[in-house]
Formats: structure tokens, C-alpha cells, sequence
């Protein structure tokens, strides 16, 4: 393996357009800039940023913390004043960094949001969690809920209910505390960038599909979800840098090239998986490396798919704006039934010519957790494929045994050997 | 009847996981139809306007032994999910005709799309309510929503459900809902002779039974525990709190009372008391369901708070208005809603100089020690401060 790391353009137009917002973030006293707080799944980035207002999105600071190995501390001052062992740990890194000065990962302190938007999609916990900011920060709140597409299907009543709370309840507020007025018109503009970049976003994911695929869809696609995922759909930087990393993912498939490392280009695809689940932050490279130690490779995952399911059609639609964004937040992953879950993944395995199913099971989250082991024997009956679980948490270091997962990443390799010289024999 | 007959009744019912009764009222009549339902609230008057049983179904308590149950569900996950899939994968709701998952959390969520799964053949509906409490934005969603549930169960009767059916319905369950509260009230007057642990049952049983005989049932036991001569003791006066979904071991609510705590308020079987007023019953009947909900229905972690001050109101008017001494905080291990809103419920006591204790319990807890601990130290402390 190549150990030598080259940064591609992409990574280094990502950081810099991360450093770039956390300044912006860190420093809106001199610019006088507002902040709307709200969560990645059912993002109103294009909406936000249509008021000249700033996102800040509070899993991204604590994937940050925890990849800077800070959560834990944090985890541990917030359960110190009251909040239980049992919840998930990404509302504890939160309210941890705020009492520890509430410092933004560039070293700066974050300044409290001037709205909480409280996008309700998919996760009950979101709806708490910003009830404990508001309870800290005393600022305002205001709520959109988005129904469960409980029967897997988005009717015209859930829709109708969305929009109107778009209209009567969220652009007023943004209004509002942003003291500008709704524009349609710069709405329009930053959906139709959006567009632009989720067309790329989804021709890089699909190039998973590749037997001898050039991306890892898990520990890559984290990075290239990034931009689209938080404060940069519907900006131009966005289009750019997918417009850059679509190109760069081509010259990989012409020259035949595995996904990249942290060490590196990937010299061998001995394992093609789905992955089901969120990654663990705090031991990121460590868990990646117990993959790509061993030529596996992920090929499509479920996680790439929180913050908007692309690659099933959806497009931001520029011609109907509030709608759109309705659909958008209807449509998230975790919104979704589990039957329908269970059809994506088993499509994936199939799509992506996967050896098997591997899920991540989340001790945080009961929103993609509770029920995944149910998943897991529905996709292995349909696929045929061999499926497996291991355990880890988001962003507390508590939860990360190496050991054990390694163990059973060995196994369910050796799993998918067996199952292979199964197949030969038959 | 003798208030311990009563009582034995209730007791026999709420640990019966076969559901005998619900399946003797079924068997009588071969239209009959039975809905299963799971907590906090569903709106029962459509499934009785539609002639069907609404049961409720929560858990498996300490009677079920769970063997299927644990390899849906990983360690972290709350009970109660883990022993409604054991109730099902055994055959015990197989004589149900549908069930539905009420917005609560992300576990029940998908927990109605594995019963789809698992039952793909039956009427299985996740049941949303708005959180948004506006008429014209969550009413109108509201009130679409439960039309729409009106039809399912009427494509599955083959019968149309009526306004007016609905409006008897909602009549009957006024009867009920104003009963719950005498009986709450009564114990919370009388706590020495209603006890916690009998008026779970009393309210249990009012799940897996006719509404119309947990009516008569109530009136039977308002008028017997009214006539019992129980000793007063020197107890304290606490409200339960966040025991709303996975229900705690009857032994647990006995072991409250014997530490010495009197239970004045809880929210354990919220359901059936979450419209908190009687509804007009000559009115577009589906509205006025979601009428009552937005504006008038009981307040819980499952519900969004729109406004900060408004966060634990509801717990501190049931503490004052039953002359509360303290809170214990009991919420089932892994429970998020219960879990996440309880610091914010604390801050509100706390500020109001409400003493209070939290624990966690699942709804098979056996050892009982170390709560019997907490809430005796608890009430003694209460005793020395009061
Ligand atoms: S429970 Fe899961 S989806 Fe919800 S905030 Fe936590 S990690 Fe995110
Ligand atoms: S006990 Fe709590 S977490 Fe479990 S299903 Fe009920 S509300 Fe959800």
C-alpha cells in the first residue's frame, strides 16, 4: 500500500470550506451575522441561508469533538449535572461543550444561536434535545414537524401539514430574527445549486457500483456527504467541490484505482459491503483501518443517506420551492418505515454486488438502532447473503472496544469465505 | 361487590398475557373485531364506534418470560419493545385484527414497521398525532389523520363508522374519562384507602376490557374502597412521574407505598385519562377529538413544549393540586423521552422547592431493595421537612 497521503483537491477545498464557516460562525459579533441551530436530517440550509443567516448544525460540532477525542469529557460533565447514562450521546457532547465554554472546534467561542429550528425528522430525540438548549440558552424555538412515513408513503395530508408550517410558523421566525424579508426569488437560486451538487453527490455514491469500487461508500462517503450534509447545499462551493470530486472519482475508475485511505490508496477489494448504521467517531481511523486492512471495502451504506435519500430520485426542486423542502424533510432515511429501509438495503446488497450486510448498531441511537437486528435476518432471508452486527458509540469513547470489534469483523469475513466456497462448490 | 374482589379481578386481568377476556368478548360474536394498541394514547372512541375492542397492550410485565423477544433487540434497548414482539411471535395476539403504534418514540416507531413485517396480512397502523398545536395547522393535520383511520377500520368492519357512532362513542368514554378522575381524586383525598397499587390495577383492567364494564367496575369501586376502614399512616405524598410507556412491576408501585410514600398522582396509564375534559358530543366528532387533543389533553415527555416556561407545568400543578410533598422521577432503563425531559422537569421542581428522587426500573425488575432504600429515605426526609 501506498502510505504516502495525498491530499486530492477536493479534501483541501472541503477543509477549507469547514474552517471558513466555523470562522463565520465564531466571529458574526463583528458581522452581525445570526445563527440558526438545527439538525442534519431535514436541514433547511437553502431556506437559512436565504435570510443571510449562518447554520450550525450540533451532531456536526460533536462528531468534531469526538473526532478531536474530546467527547469524553464533555459525556462525562453532562451526565456530572443529571443527564442519564441511558441517552443518546450527541445531545451529551452538546450540552458538555457549552459548559466547558462552548468552544467551536476552531479554538474560538461559539456564540449562542439566535434560533433553534427545530427540524423533527426522523429522531424523537431532536425534539428534546433542542428543548434542553432552549432551556440553557433561553433563545428562541421554533418547531417543524415532520410526520413518520409510517405506511412508506408520503401522503398529500403530510405534505399540506409541513408546508403550512413552513409558512405560518418557520419563515416568520426566520424573518423574524434575521430582520429580512422572505425572498422566493434567492430561495429558488440556492435550491437550484443544490440540485446541481446532489446530481454529482449521487453519481459519486453510485460509483460504488463499480466491481472494484473507487470510494469507500462508509468511512469515504462521511467526507463526501460533508459539504452537502450541513451548512453547504445550496451554495456554490457546494457544486464545486462535487463538480471537483466527480472528476476526481472518474480518473480513479479509468485508472482502475480502490478507494482511498488515510495510508493511502487501497491496493486490494477482497470484501464489497453494505453497511447499515452510523460510524463511531471517536476511534474513526482505527475502525476504518480494521477494513481496509482487510481489503473490505464499503460499497453503499445507509448513513450517507440521513441528511436526504438522493440516490432514489429526490432532487431539490427550484419550481416549487416550499415543497420541496417538505419532501426533502419527509423523505430523510430515518424517516422512513423499515420495510422500506429493509428494500433499500437489500436492493444495495444486490445493486452493489455486495458480499453481505453489516450493521453498525449504535448504543446512542434507538432512531436507527431499534429494530436493526430485525432488518438484518430480513435482508439475509432475501439476499442470501450473509449479514453481521457489531456495536460501537457515536462519540463516547466508553463504547469502543478495538477488540471486539475486530474480532467480529474476522469473523464475518471468514463468514463470507465460507459462503463464497459454498457458492463455488455449488 | 367486596373491594377484594374487585381487586382480584383487576389483578387477574392485568396479569393475564393470554388476554382471556378480550378473547370471551371477541368469541361471542363472530363480527367482532379487536385492535390492539400501544402506549401512551390512541383515540379509543373510533375503535369503539366501530364496534371493535380497543386493548390495550403494554408489554409483558413480569409474568411473560421473554425467549424471541431479546434477538430483535440489542441490550440497549428498552423492555417493553422486546416483550410485545414475544407477544406476538408466540401466537398470544393472534386473535387481534390490528394493531397500532401511537407517536411516542423511535423504538415504537419501528416497532410498527417489524410488526408489518412480522404480520404483513393484518391492519397495522404507526398513528401520528401533531405536534404542532395550532387548528389550522396541526388541527386540520390532526383531524385528516384520523379520518383516515376512521376508513381503515371501516374498510375493515365493512361497515361505515358515523359521526354519530363516533359521538355515542365519545359520550361513553366521557363516563369513563370523568370516573378516572373521580377515582384519582378520590385517592388522592383518601390515599390510605385507595391504594396506588389497587387503583393501577382498577385502571389496568380498563385496557383489555369493554369500556362499558370498566365503567361499572369504576362505580364498584369508588363505592367499596369508600366504605373500607383503613388505617391513616404517616406517609408522605408524592406524584410518580415518567412511568408513562414501559410499565413498572406491580411490586414496584407496592414498594413506593410500603416505604412510605403515598402515590397522589402518577402517570402511569395516561391514556385514559390524556383528554383531560368531557367533549361535546353533538359536534363534527373528529374535530372535536383533535380539538381536545391540542388543547386539551394531558402533558408528557412524548409531546413538543412549545414554550420554555410551559416545560413541567402540568407536573407542577399536579403536585400542588394534590398537595404533593415530592416527585419521584421512575422511567423504564433506556427510556428517551422519560430520560431526556426528566433534568428539565428536575430544574422546574427545584425551583419550586419540590424535593425529588429519580430511578430507573424495567418491567421486569426484580430486586426491590434498593428502591424500598431510596424512597424510605426519601419519605423520611420529606417527614423531617414538612
Ligand atoms: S438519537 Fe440518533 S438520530 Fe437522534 S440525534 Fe442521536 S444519533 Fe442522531
Ligand atoms: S419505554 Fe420509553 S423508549 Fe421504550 S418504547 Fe416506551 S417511550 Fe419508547
Amino acid at each position: 500500500m501506498n502510505t504516502e497521503v495525498i491530499k486530492e483537491a477536493s479534501m483541501v477545498m472541503q477543509k477549507e470550506m469547514i474552517t471558513r464557516n466555523y470562522d463565520a460562525l465564531t466571529s458574526t459579533e463583528e458581522s452581525g451575522r445570526k445563527i440558526a441551530s438545527t439538525f442534519v436530517p431535514g436541514n433547511l440550509n437553502e431556506l437559512i441561508m436565504s435570510f443571510g443567516m449562518l447554520n450550525n448544525l450540533p451532531e456536526i460540532n460533536a462528531i468534531q469533538n469526538g473526532m478531536r477525542k474530546k467527547s469524553g469529557p464533555m459525556i462525562m460533565d453532562a451526565e456530572r449535572q443529571g443527564h442519564s447514562e441511558d441517552v443518546c450521546t450527541y445531545v451529551k457532547a452538546d450540552i458538555g461543550q457549552m459548559s466547558k465554554g462552548n468552544i467551536a472546534p476552531n479554538g474560538k467561542p461559539m456564540p449562542s444561536p439566535d434560533l433553534l429550528l427545530l427540524s423533527y425528522t426522523g429522531c424523537f430525540t431532536f425534539m428534546k434535545w433542542f428543548e434542553l438548549l432552549r432551556h440553557e440558552y433561553g433563545c428562541e424555538t421554533v418547531m417543524l414537524h415532520v410526520p413518520y412515513t409510517g405506511d412508506g408513503v408520503v401522503t398529500d395530508n403530510m405534505r399540506d401539514y409541513v408546508v403550512k408550517q413552513l409558512k405560518e410558523d418557520v419563515i416568520p421566525a426566520l424573518e423574524r430574527v434575521s430582520g429580512v424579508k422572505f425572498d422566493i426569488d434567492r430561495l429558488r437560486e440556492n435550491l437550484r445549486r443544490s440540485a446541481a451538487a446532489e446530481d454529482n453527490l449521487v453519481w459519486v455514491l453510485e460509483s460504488g457500483k463499480n466491481v472494484r469500487s473507487p470510494i469507500d461508500a462508509y468511512f469515504g462517503g462521511v467526507y463526501y456527504l460533508g459539504p452537502i450534509f450541513t451548512a453547504f447545499r445550496g451554495t456554490q462551493e457546494a457544486v464545486d467541490y462535487y463538480r471537483v470530486l466527480r472528476g476526481e472519482i472518474e480518473k480513479r475508475i479509468e485508472q482502475n484505482l480502490g478507494p482511498i485511505t488515510p495510508e493511502g490508496d487501497m491496493p486490494e477489494e477482497k470484501y464489497r459491503l453494505v453497511v447499515e448504521g452510523p460510524p463511531n467517531w471517536t476511534n474513526f481511523r482505527e475502525f476504518w483501518k480494521m477494513f481496509y486492512d482487510e481489503g473490505a471495502v464499503v460499497v453503499a451504506s445507509t448513513y450517507t443517506k440521513v441528511g436526504g435519500v438522493y440516490d432514489l430520485g429526490f432532487r431539490h426542486d427550484p419550481d416549487n420551492p416550499i415543497e420541496t423542502m417538505a419532501d426533502y424533510c419527509l423523505g430523510c432515511y430515518t424517516n422512513r418505515n423499515l420495510p422500506t429501509r429493509v428494500d433499500m438495503l437489500a436492493n444495495y446488497v444486490e445493486e452493489y454486488q455486495a458480499d453481505g450486510l453489516l450493521t453498525n448498531s449504535i448504543k446512542s441511537c434507538n432512531s436507527f438502532s431499534a429494530g436493526q437486528l430485525m432488518m438484518m435476518q430480513e435482508v439475509e432471508k432475501r439476499t442470501g447473503k450473509p449479514a453481521a452486527f457489531i456495536e460501537t458509540d457515536l462519540v463516547d469513547p466508553r463504547y469502543f472496544s478495538a477488540a471486539n470489534v475486530k474480532n467480529r469483523l474476522e469473523s464475518y469475513f471468514q463468514m463470507i469465505e465460507q459462503k463464497r466456497a459454498q457458492s463455488r462448490v455449488a | 361487590m367486596a373491594l377484594k374482589d374487585i381487586i382480584e379481578r383487576c389483578t387477574v386481568l392485568h396479569e393475564d398475557m393470554d388476554f382471556n377476556a378480550a378473547k370471551e368478548w371477541k368469541a361471542a360474536d363472530p363480527d367482532r373485531k379487536v385492535i390492539g394498541y400501544l402506549p401512551v394514547y390512541v383515540p379509543e372512541e373510533i375503535i369503539h364506534a366501530a364496534g371493535m375492542l380497543p386493548l390495550g397492550v403494554f408489554g409483558g410485565g413480569e409474568q411473560l418470560e421473554v425467549i424471541h423477544g431479546d434477538a430483535y433487540y440489542q441490550s440497549y434497548i428498552c423492555r417493553i419493545p422486546r416483550s410485545t414482539i414475544e407477544l406476538g411471535v408466540t401466537g398470544r395476539l393472534d386473535f387481534v385484527d390490528g394493531m397500532l403504534f401511537p407517536s411516542i418514540c423511535d423504538v415504537i416507531r419501528n416497532l410498527s414497521g417489524m410488526w408489518k413485517m412480522i404480520q404483513p396480512e393484518k391492519f397495522v397502523a404507526y398513528f401520528d398525532v401533531p405536534q404542532n398545536y395550532a387548528d389550522g395547522v396541526g388541527g386540520e393535520y390532526y383531524t385528516k389523520e384520523l379520518e383516515h383511520l376512521r376508513d381503515g377500520f371501516a374498510e375493515l368492519t365493512g361497515k361505515p363508522i358515523t359521526n354519530d357512532a363516533i359521538n355515542q362513542s365519545i359520550a361513553l368514554y366521557n363516563q369513563r374519562r370523568s370516573l378516572v378522575r373521580e377515582v384519582y381524586q378520590f385517592r388522592s383525598e383518601y390515599p390510605w384507602k385507595a391504594l396506588a397499587s389497587e387503583v393501577y390495577v382498577l385502571m389496568r383492567a380498563g385496557l383489555v376490557i369493554p369500556v362499558e364494564e370498566h365503567i361499572a367496575m369504576m362505580k364498584e369501586y369508588l363505592a367499596a374502597a369508600n366504605e373500607e376502614d383503613r388505617p391513616l399512616r404517616d406517609a408522605c405524598r408524592v406524584v410518580i412521574n415518567g412511568s408513562f410507556c414501559e410499565q413498572p412491576p406491580l411490586n414496584l408501585v407496592k414498594t413506593i407505598e410500603m416505604a412510605g410514600c403515598y402515590i397522589v398522582d402518577d402517570d402511569y396509564l395516561l391514556g385514559n385519562r390524556w383528554l383531560l375534559e368531557d367533549l361535546p358530543t353533538d359536534g363534527n366528532a373528529l374535530e372535536v377529538l383533535a380539538s381536545a387533543f391540542l388543547h386539551h389533553s394531558a402533558d408528557t415527555a412524548a409531546k413538543y413544549c412549545a414554550k420554555k416556561e410551559e416545560v413541567g407545568q402540568f407536573l407542577l400543578e399536579s403536585v400542588k393540586n394534590n398537595k404533593a410533598e415530592g416527585v419521584i422521577f421512575a422511567a423504564p432503563s433506556f427510556c428517551d423521552p422519560a430520560l431526556l425531559e426528566r433534568p428539565m422537569l428536575a430544574d422546574r421542581m427545584t425551583e419550586h422547592n419540590v424535593p425529588h428522587i429519580s430511578f430507573k426500573y424495567a418491567e421486569n425488575s426484580g430486586q426491590m431493595q434498593p428502591i424500598r432504600e431510596q424512597a424510605g429515605t426519601f419519605a423520611d426526609t420529606l417527614k423531617l421537612w414538612s
